[in-house]
């Protein structure tokens, strides 16, 4: 029991409020009690408030507010982009945002492949009523 | 009390360049009459300082426009044109009847309606879908739009029943799928084509003036929804797309 995520220099945050919504960060310092200083390979390195970051399981190995360049080769070295993407969290949001892009035409394919998907679980489920009875 | 100078000089540019501009209007109507057409744009000799006051007085103006040179050319006279001789007035018949009062006529409206802006998302082959009528929520394809604004739609009908139909653009939601009906061939339709069979006075003639009328636009129908059909790239899916499963 207790706590599993600890705010720690090198630990990916996902930003859950503001302009930067939806990125991931790493923590590469900490300025006070409540804030930390944040920097992610696409944006200028940043102060951010704890309560506007959500911790992950990723920590990456990096010294204290490295440079950017050391930054990437760390991320690139622990793999978060993968680690991230084949997580259940990260796959759930590549579904969100998926969903939310989708065009009339691509909503009715999806709607085609639901019914067909049911249909098939149907035939099976029958099959095995069947069996069973 | 006296007038003060400048006011003088100021209403006399004014006057001055008044002129200028009737003679121009003058050359214009009598060109081949008087003096050549001008090359060059009419530009004011005379800048102005402030808004009514001239930079050059009216000595110097004189001088500047040459009319001095004009004079002399002309013998020490400005020249003077004899005004183009009046075609005869036709002889107006005094009318008959004059209405005791005066009738007010509306203004005068020659304005020339076009046909609505069509919405940059919607092309030829732009998916559409209806909103309103007896089609609603079922999407269409457009075809093109018609010189009364209107759009000329087609479901195609195999497909899910909307016929060849004309539809406000107001009545409409663009989606960003396209298809492709690059040789479908719509000229033939336009909006005489939807207009109703005119009715004939004479009963008789009044039957066969709509069979007729109905048998022209089946023929013409099926053909261009065989064509629409065949070249519409996305046809199977599209088919489904209405299917009550």
């Amino acid at each position: 029991m207790g706590f599993k995520r600890y705010v720690e220099i090198g630990r990916v945050a996902l930003i859950n409020y503001g302009k930067d919504y939806g990125k991931l960060v790493v923590i590469v310092d900490v300025v006070d009690q409540n804030r930390a200083l944040v920097d992610a390979p696409d944006m200028v390195r940043s102060q951010l408030n704890f309560k506007r970051l959500t911790l992950t399981d990723i920590k990456i190995d990096i010294n204290r507010v490295p440079r950017k360049k050391t930054l990437i080769e760390a991320m690139e070295k622990a793999d978060v982009k993968g680690k991230w993407e084949s997580s259940s969290w990260g796959r759930k949001l590549i579904v969100q945002k998926k969903r939310a892009s989708l065009n009339d035409f691509d909503r009715f394919k999806v709607m085609l492949a639901k019914i067909k998907r049911g249909s098939l679980v149907r035939q099976e489920l029958a099959k095995l009523k069947k069996e069973s009875a | 009390f006296p007038f003060p100078l400048t006011y003088i000089a100021r209403l006399l540019r004014i006057h001055i360049s008044e002129r200028k501009r009737e003679e121009e209007a003058e050359s214009n109507q009598n060109s081949f009459a008087a003096m050549a057409p001008r090359k060059t744009p009419v530009v004011s000799r005379n800048p102005q300082l402030i808004r009514g006051v001239g930079k050059y007085s009216r000595s110097k103006m004189y001088h500047k426009r040459g009319l001095w040179a004009i004079k002399a050319k002309n013998g020490g006279v400005f020249p003077k044109h004899d005004p183009k001789p009046k075609a005869a007035a036709t002889p107006v018949k005094p009318s008959k009847f004059y209405p005791a009062d005066d009738i007010k006529m509306p203004l005068p409206n020659k304005r020339k309606a076009k046909p609505t802006k069509l919405r940059a998302s919607i092309t030829p082959g732009t998916v559409l879908i209806l909103l309103a009528g007896r089609f609603k929520g079922k999407r269409v394809v457009f075809l093109k739009q018609l010189t009364s604004g209107l759009l000329l739609v087609t479901g195609p009908f195999k497909v899910n029943g909307v016929p060849l139909r004309r539809v406000n653009q107001a009545y409409v939601i663009g989606t960003s799928t396209k298809v492709d009906i690059s040789g479908t061939n719509v000229d033939k339709f336009d909006d005489k084509y939807f207009a109703k069979a005119a009715e004939k006075k004479n009963k008789k003639g009044e039957g066969e003036f709509f069979e007729a009328d109905k048998e022209r636009r089946r023929a013409s129908c099926h053909k261009t929804r065989r064509m629409t059909r065949r070249l519409s790239m996305q046809h199977c899916l599209n088919r489904l797309r209405q299917c009550q499963i």
